[in-house]
Parts: C-alpha cells; sequence; structure tokens
C-alpha cells in the first residue's frame, strides 16, 4: 500500500462500511460490533498515516489525484498537509468515540443510525483532504446530510425544527460559496486547489466566507446552534461542535486566508470584530445557560471565536494556536458532550437546577468530568491554555486590545465551567438525581477516558501539533506561500 | 412519367420505427390477446421495443459522427437526436416495466376485475409517443416539428385520460388536451409567421434568410420567435406557461405522470435548444432573454408553489417546473458549455423525475388513496429500498451531493457564468435554497414522523390493509436502475460530458 493511498483510504472506507452495514441485514449487536470495526480501522489508518507523514517536509503530501470531469477543469485530488493530518486526526478519533457512544446506548433502527455515522465520518475527513474546490463543496455539503437525518431522527422533542434551521442556516451559506466557486473556478481556469491562483476579489472573499462562519459559527450567525447541539443525541451534539464546526474554521484557513490575501486583510478588523464578539457574547450566553448542553453549545461559539481570532490574527503564533486550539477544543467538546449524554442517561435532564451532588459515590464521573472541566478552562500546563496562549499572543501582534478581550472571555471560560461542574457534582442532590444513578459504566469509560488521555498527553506535548502543523519556521510566509 | 421520389435513410430513422412497429403490435395484442396474458403480451412488445430503440439510437449515436439531414432536410440525423433517443428510450424501457404493475392507477382504483382491459392500449400509446418524441429531438424543419409534436401530444392527452375510472384522469386529459392545444396552436401560428418572414420552414434556412435579407429585426420574425417559444414553453411546463401541469400530473395515473415529467421534458428542451441555435442563431440575444426570464419565473414559481403543498405528485409537479427553470439556464446560455449542461443535466433529472413518481406510484399501491406528505409517515421505514432511494433523488432534486443533479447544476451555473450572467447564478442558488425546503419536507414526512401518525381519513381511519406489501419486483429494478443512473452520473461525469460534447458539436454553435 503507497501513503498516497491512505488518503483516499480514510475517505472511502468508511462510505465502503456504510454501504455493507445498509447492505447487510445484521442485528443491532452486530451492526454496531460492525460500525465500531470500521471506525477503529480508520483511526488504525491514521495512524499510519501521521507515521508516514514527513513534517520536514513542505507543500502537500500523499497527493491522489484523478480526472472528474475536465472540460472546466475539476478533478478528484487529495492530499494532506500538516494542520490537516491533526484535523483529519481529531475526526477519527471523535468519531470513534461517538459512534461507541452510539453503540454504547443501543440506538434503535441500528442500520441506519450506524451507516450515517460512517457516513458522516468519510464526508468530514474528506473536506479536510480536499484539494479541489469543487470536490471540497462536494464533501462540505455531504456532511449535512447524514447529519440532517442524524438530527431528525434520533433528535429530541423539538428535532424536525432544529434540524430545518441547521439546513436552511448552512445551505444559505454554502450555496453562495458554490456561487463564489463556480466564478472563482472559471475564472482562475482550474478547480485545483493547490494550482489556483490568489484572488483580489472581495465579492468570492465574502462568499466564501460566509459559508464558514455560518458552519463555525461566528456571531451573528449561530441561530442554528443553541436549537441543534440540544435536540440532537448527544454524541451528534458531539461531533457537530467538536468537529463539523472545525470544518468552518479549517476553510477559513485553507481558502479565505490563502486564496484571498488582499481582502483577508480588507476585511481584517471586522472578522477578528466578529470573532471577539462571539467569544465574548458566547461566553456570556453559556454562563447564563440553564443546561449542561447549553453550556457546552455556547462555549462552543466561543472557541470558534478565539480561534477565528488566532486566524485572522495573520501572525505566525496566532496560526499556531488555531490549529492546537481546534484539536484540543475538539476532543473538549467531544468529551463534554458524551459526559452530558452520560448524566442525561441518568437523570433525565440536562438542567442544571434540577441537577446537583453528583459527585458522591461516581468518582469516576466526578474525575473525568473535573478533569475535562479543568482543561477547558485552560488552567496553565493545559493543552487549552497553550492553544489559547499562542492565539492571545498572536493577536497581541496585532493590537493589544484583542488580546485584552480575549484574556478578558478566558476568565469568563472559568466562571462557566465551574459553574458548570459545581453544578452537576456539588451542591445540593438535585431532585432528578436518584441515589440507584450509576457511576459512568465500564463502556462509556473507554470512550471518554482515551479523549481525555489524548487531552492530558497533547497537555505535556502541545508542541507536537503546535510545531508540526506548518512547514518552516512562519507559518505566515507558509500561508502567503500557499503552503507551496 | 416517373415520380420523383427522395431518398430515405431508413437507418436514420430506425429508432422511430421500431416504436412506430412495436406500437402496432401492441395495438394487435389488444384485439387477438386473450385478456390473461394481454398484460404480459403487450409489456413484452413494449419492453421489446424500447430496447430495440435504445439498440438502434446507440449505434446511430456511433455511426453519426457527421451530423446531416436526411429526406430531403426533415430530419437530422446526428448525435444530438441519437443521444436524446437512447435517454427517451430508457425511460420508455422504465415506464414499460412500472406500468406493468401501476396501470391504471391504485389511487381509488375502481374495479379490480377490468384492470388489464385497456393495458394494451396503454402500451400501444405510450410506444407511439416515445416514437413521437423520439421524432420531435430530430425535426429538421418546423412541418415535421409541429406533425411530431401534435404526434407525440395527442398520444398523451389519450395516456392521461385512459384511466376512466378515476375521475382525475379524465380531467387531467381533458385539462391537458386544451392548454396543450393552446401552446399548440401559438407554436404553429409562431411558425407561420417565420415561414411568412423568412420564405422557408427548414432550420438551416431559415438561419440563411434571415442573414441574408437583413431579417434580424424583422417584426413578424420576432414576433414567430416569441410564439414559438410560448409553445414549446407549454410542453415543458416552464412558467408562465405551466399552469396544467399540477393538475395534470395529479390526475392523471402515475406511471405516466412519470413518463411525461421525464420525457416529454427531454424531448421539449432538446429540440428548444436545437431549433434555437439552428434556426434563429442571428437573434441569440434575443431568445436568450426570453429563456433567461422564462428560466426565472419556473424557477421562482416552481419553488415557491411547492411549498405550500400537500400531495406530494403536486410537490414533484412543482418541482418539474423549478427543474425546467434549471435547465433552461443551460438553454438561455446557447453556448457549447450549455448544451454540454443540458444535455448532462437531463440523464440524472430524468432518473431522478421518473424514479420519485414511480416511488409515489407504490405508495398508492400500498394506500388506495393519493399521496400526501401525512401519509407518507412511516414510509421510508416500511420500505427500506424504496425509502432510500427517494432520499436520495429528494436530496439529488436538491443539488446536494448524493447523485449528479449536483454536478448538472454546477454545469448549469458555468453555462451560465460563462455567458456573463452571475444574476442568474445568483437566481438558481436562491431557487435552490428555496427548494430545500420541501424536498426535505418529504424526507422529513418519510422518516422522521412515526408510522402512529398516518392518517388517512379524518375520522382517523388508517386504510393501510394489513400484510406486506406487494412484491412488485418490476417495479423495484426500474427504481434501482434510476437510482443507479442518478448516483452514477455523479461519479461518471466525463463519460457523460463526453458523449454530452459529442451531440452538442452537432449543433451549429
Amino acid at each position: 500500500m503507497s501513503a498516497s493511498s491512505l488518503t483516499s483510504i480514510l475517505i472511502w472506507l468508511p462510505v465502503a462500511g456504510a454501504i455493507l452495514i445498509w447492505l447487510l441485514p445484521l442485528s443491532r449487536y452486530a451492526t454496531g460490533a460492525l460500525a465500531m470495526l470500521f471506525s477503529l480501522a480508520e483511526v488504525g489508518f491514521w495512524i499510519e498515516q501521521v507515521a508516514r507523514f514527513d513534517f520536514s517536509r513542505s507543500g502537500l503530501q500523499m497527493e491522489e489525484r484523478a480526472r472528474w470531469f475536465g472540460d472546466l477543469g475539476v478533478s478528484y485530488h487529495v492530499g494532506v498537509y500538516g494542520f490537516s493530518v491533526w484535523l483529519v486526526g481529531l475526526t477519527v478519533v471523535a468519531m470513534a468515540a461517538c459512534t461507541g457512544y452510539g453503540f454504547w446506548v443501543g440506538r434503535d433502527r441500528s442500520r441506519g443510525y450506524f451507516g450515517l455515522m460512517l457516513l458522516l465520518t468519510g464526508a468530514t475527513v474528506g473536506v479536510f483532504q480536499a484539494q479541489d474546490l469543487l470536490l471540497f463543496y462536494a464533501f462540505f455539503e455531504a456532511m449535512l446530510i447524514p447529519l440532517y437525518v442524524l438530527i431528525g431522527v434520533w433528535g429530541g422533542a423539538r428535532r424536525i425544527e432544529a434540524t430545518i434551521k441547521l439546513v436552511i442556516y448552512t445551505m444559505a451559506g454554502s450555496l453562495l460559496m458554490l456561487a463564489a466557486i463556480v466564478v472563482y473556478g472559471l475564472k482562475a481556469g482550474t478547480f485545483d486547489l493547490v494550482d489556483s491562483p490568489t484572488s483580489a476579489s472581495r465579492w468570492l472573499f465574502l462568499g466564501f466566507m460566509v459559508a464558514f462562519v455560518i458552519k463555525a459559527p461566528l456571531f451573528p450567525f449561530h441561530g442554528w446552534l443553541p436549537d441543534a447541539y440540544r435536540e440532537a443525541p448527544p454524541e451528534v451534539s458531539a461531533v457537530l461542535s467538536g468537529v463539523i464546526a472545525k470544518a468552518g474554521l479549517y476553510g477559513m484557513l485553507r481558502i479565505a486566508i490563502t486564496k484571498f490575501p488582499e481582502p483577508t486583510s480588507f476585511y481584517r478588523t471586522a472578522v477578528l470584530a466578529l470573532a471577539a464578539m462571539a467569544l465574548v457574547y458566547g461566553s456570556l450566553l453559556a454562563f447564563r445557560s440553564a443546561d449542561f448542553r447549553g453550556v457546552v453549545a455556547y462555549s462552543s461559539l466561543a472557541q470558534s471565536g478565539l480561534i477565528a481570532l488566532g486566524l485572522f490574527a495573520g501572525k505566525d503564533l496566532g496560526f499556531d494556536g488555531a490549529v492546537l486550539q481546534m484539536v484540543a477544543h475538539g476532543l473538549i467538546s467531544t468529551s463534554l458532550f458524551l459526559i452530558a449524554g452520560a448524566v442525561e442517561r441518568r437523570t433525565t435532564t440536562g438542567e442544571l437546577r434540577l441537577l446537583g451532588g453528583m459527585a458522591r459515590g461516581r468518582p469516576a464521573l466526578a474525575t473525568l468530568l473535573m478533569t475535562v472541566g479543568v482543561i477547558s478552562l485552560a488552567v496553565p500546563g493545559s493543552a487549552a491554555f497553550a492553544g489559547e496562549f499562542l492565539i492571545l499572543a498572536g493577536v497581541f501582534q496585532r493590537a493589544w486590545w484583542w488580546a485584552a478581550i480575549g484574556a478578558g472571555a478566558i476568565v469568563l471560560t472559568a466562571m462557566y465551567m465551574l459553574r458548570l461542574i459545581s453544578a452537576v457534582l456539588h451542591e445540593a442532590r438535585g431532585s432528578t438525581v436518584a441515589d440507584e444513578a450509576l457511576d459512568l459504566r465500564p463502556g462509556e469509560l473507554a470512550l471518554v477516558v482515551p479523549l481525555v488521555g489524548v487531552l492530558l498527553a497533547l497537555s505535556a506535548w502541545p508542541a507536537g501539533i503546535s510545531h508540526h502543523s506548518f512547514f518552516g519556521p512562519s507559518p505566515t510566509a507558509t500561508v502567503r506561500g500557499q503552503f507551496k | 412519367m416517373s415520380l420523383h421520389t427522395t431518398h430515405v435513410d431508413w437507418f436514420g430513422l430506425g429508432t422511430i420505427f421500431a416504436l412506430i412497429g412495436a406500437s402496432f403490435l401492441a395495438l394487435l395484442c389488444a384485439v387477438l390477446v386473450p385478456r390473461a396474458t394481454r398484460r404480459v403480451a403487450s409489456a413484452s412488445i413494449s419492453a421489446a421495443g424500447f430496447t430495440a430503440g435504445i439498440v438502434l439510437s446507440i449505434w446511430l449515436y456511433i455511426e453519426s459522427a457527421d451530423g446531416h439531414t436526411i429526406v430531403s432536410g426533415a430530419f437530422y440525423r446526428d448525435r444530438w437526436t441519437a443521444l436524446g433517443q437512447v435517454i427517451l428510450c430508457g425511460i420508455g424501457l422504465a415506464t414499460t416495466l412500472v406500468g406493468h404493475e401501476h396501470v391504471p392507477g391504485w389511487a381509488r382504483s375502481a374495479d379490480q376485475t377490468r384492470r388489464d382491459d385497456h393495458i394494451a392500449e396503454f402500451y400501444a400509446l405510450l410506444l407511439a409517443s416515445a416514437a413521437g418524441m423520439a421524432f420531435f429531438v430530430g425535426a429538421g424543419n418546423l412541418m415535421t416539428l409541429f406533425l411530431s409534436l401534435e404526434w407525440f401530444s395527442i398520444a398523451l392527452y389519450i395516456m392521461c385520460a385512459i384511466d376512466y375510472d378515476l375521475e382525475g384522469s379524465l380531467e387531467a386529459g381533458l385539462k391537458y388536451l386544451i392548454v396543450g392545444s393552446f401552446g399548440a396552436a401559438a407554436l404553429l401560428f409562431g411558425s407561420a409567421l417565420v415561414y411568412g418572414a423568412t420564405g422557408t420552414v427548414s432550420f438551416h434556412g431559415i438561419a440563411t434568410a434571415a442573414a441574408t435579407h437583413g431579417l434580424t429585426n424583422d417584426t413578424f420574425l420576432v414576433v414567430g420567435i416569441a410564439l414559438i417559444i410560448a409553445g414549446l414553453g407549454f410542453k415543458m411546463s416552464a412558467a408562465p406557461f405551466h399552469m396544467w401541469t399540477p393538475d395534470v400530473y395529479e390526475g392523471a395515473s402515475t406511471t405516466v405522470t412519470a413518463w411525461m415529467s421525464s420525457a416529454t421534458k427531454v424531448a421539449a428542451l432538446l429540440l428548444a435548444f436545437r431549433l434555437m441555435t439552428t434556426a434563429f442563431p442571428h437573434n441569440g440575444h434575443l431568445w436568450g432573454w426570453a429563456f433567461a426570464i422564462v428560466a426565472t419565473a419556473s424557477l421562482a414559481i416552481g419553488n415557491f408553489a411547492a411549498l405550500v403543498q400537500r400531495n406530494v405528485k403536486r410537490i414533484l409537479a412543482y418541482s418539474s417546473i423549478s427543474h425546467a427553470g434549471f435547465m433552461l439556464i443551460a438553454v438561455s446560455a446557447g453556448s457549447a458549455l450549455g448544451g454540454r449542461a443540458l444535455m448532462y443535466y437531463l440523464v440524472p433529472y430524468s432518473a431522478m423525475a421518473f424514479g420519485s413518481f414511480a416511488i409515489v406510484a407504490a405508495r398508492e399501491r400500498e394506500l388506495g388513496v393519493p399521496v400526501t406528505l401525512e401519509n407518507l409517515a412511516g414510509f421510508g421505514w416500511e420500505r427500506p429500498f424504496l425509502g432510500v432511494a427517494m432520499w436520495f433523488f429528494m436530496f439529488g432534486f436538491a443539488g446536494l451531493p448524493l447523485g449528479g443533479g449536483f454536478v448538472g447544476k454546477f454545469y448549469v451555473f458555468a453555462a451560465a457564468y460563462r455567458h456573463g450572467w452571475v444574476w442568474l447564478v445568483i437566481v438558481g442558488v436562491l431557487a435552490t435554497l428555496v427548494s430545500l425546503y420541501y424536498y426535505l419536507g418529504i424526507v422529513r414526512a418519510m422518516y422522521m414522523r412515526p408510522s402512529e401518525e398516518l392518517q388517512v381519513q379524518p375520522g382517523g381511519t388508517v386504510a393501510v390493509s394489513g400484510g406486506a406489501p406487494a412484491a412488485e419486483r418490476l417495479l423495484h429494478v426500474a427504481v434501482g436502475a434510476a437510482l443507479a443512473v442518478s448516483v452514477g452520473s455523479l461519479f461518471a461525469v466525463q463519460p457523460l460530458i463526453d458523449l454530452a460534447r459529442h451531440a452538442a458539436s452537432a449543433l451549429p454553435i
């Protein structure tokens, strides 16, 4: 097996798994087990990809290219850069944990469910590896299809409204992006992301950005977020905030900033302002939120703002920090949503006023929630601290007040995370918390502990990502040189 | 005295003769074959006719690298014609399969013992209308254009009304007849004006005459073109000539609707593109704008009207109006890229349109009543294959990358952009956004509501009879083929585009 075929395998293996699951009339248990097998194989292939990736070399690696339709210059072109390797890793690890969660809780209509989870994995990996604009768009849209059904079928009581909002919001953005892609690609004569030249068109930049800020999301494009995160099954919320949202941020880095240098600097202040607003506003909402998932959902809005702040700072440290923070926050919010799901299963509610006192007699739950919470509030020495510090340092070089806003928001992070932890674990015992409510079971631990383990490893060695995302000493120069 | 007869290239007309021949045989079946075996016999003849048609038109495609007219300029023997005939015969074959189980329609169906009474006539008419369309796409002058239009239209009028047990069917037939005649009259009047202005009916001759006599802005010619566009607009059900579409699609038996919604569009759009680029190249500006406006109107009316429908056949009817709009964007570009985009778009479109109506037919059979969003509840879980297929068709219609509809839209937008019409791209994009609501509404109805909610009558009586649904093997084959085409066209873009390129190169662009 050649190294370059790994990229295609990572995309199509889960798709093949999905088709297999749909075709084979297996029992619920066998279907879940098969899906787990595929997810773990996916993680295995990703480890192989990292092992074979040459971090000392610039440019696109493990490239594969095939003709799709030549007359308009569209091709099936996939490959990975340093930073995309980490995002692919985030995807496969988080998806494996979430698929495992679905297996653990025994989702009904299992063939549909697991097939869609695998399809989602393939599409998301595709987004991070596509090197052709139309292919990128196809995967970007393809993510929405399984998400729509996963929320609409397996979601909560108000799932229909949530799916309608999600679809209308994200499609409004991505269809404008399609128009921008058509114009950009036909003007350039190629849709290839590596070969295509930069553009100075501000309209096109806005066409791309609107799709990305809705997906990420940034204030004020987050209208779909609270409903979707609350109504989706917990593991799908985890995917949505941990992984899918990163596709929007990845798009900003890979396409908006790289291909539109002039519009980026023209709109820099505007985007930074939106990002800062998302950060502060999201943090405030998270602090006010009445339920577990609401806190995590709005904290994702805040974190997307922070990461966008790092990306649009346009400084070396900002880029490094943004990539690190994407991975760290992806793992944090996946863990938090899975823990939220575990809590909801035991108490039938996520409302904080009905929860409390769960630490007593439930050491595993308490330890894990505490660990993730503490990492997430960026205690010094944690992965999130490293990421946020790099981002703030980067944006500080742009202007000190951006960093001041960011630092202020980190205080808010501490406030809402501590509020969440104490509302769930401590305080008086909530009315819905029964004595019989169990601690995390081994099955649940097997899903969350590895995620936390990766987070701790990243806390120990954040440079593993932040120094291995962009080739060369200066990420800014790499981005400006379009990663060549 | 020897009579001068024109040379006839029989091979160039092979597909048409195969279809007419099969039509005659099917008609004989109606008289000679006993009722017990009539259905099988006539369906077999129809299947054989369409298979022969596919083979002959593929052969014609291979043998017609240099396009030219035959039969004294009455008919084009080129790859544009041949490819159109392949698509038409493919849809015809699928219609044959579905018709075997679903003609007459099952919704409100009356006397079950008389189901086979008119089945042979149905197949005869199906083959006759297919032959008319196969002739229509290759028409070379205004006379053959009008004759073949009437030829397939009359067959379609009767097909709509053939289910006379259903009051909706007769109404549909009558409505289509009246509105269709109006369209045909407009086309005929337009043709007369064009003939009056240029003195010729041949497509090439019109272009030459208009160029040599400087007739580009001639009032007769311009009004003639406008009337011809209106006449064709009726056939392709583009707004504002669409008002018959929802009623007729709803009233006709669903198999007939499936055939009309896919095949008639193929024929009308391919002919419109050929006619405009061949006969009126000097008025490109005029008809380009006309089609762009018609496309915008179709996109707006089709999509917005679909939002408020509850009957699935009506939703799909409005969806077909909006897709006429998308394809007219390609026509209005009038370029080689537009021709390719149109030809490509028609392949996944007709597969999806046909497949989705066939699935509606299956649900009608289960319930015995017209299919609405309400009584689609739980369908996806009860009939997994049909549900998943419908899922693919709806997402494909909406332009999500689950099928060739996505690439088709992309090509259409590319053609509009190359033509310099970014505004038309934006219109298309916005229309797609609106369309999502009702396409996803169908998915929502199938999967996201439990079948306990199924209420066929306001009183709450559930009409689903117990037991497993009918096997419907042929319908499954047809839907499976449609699914394969619509998904396959996403991956096999290049081969299809190469075919379309060769076809479009036959046109004088």
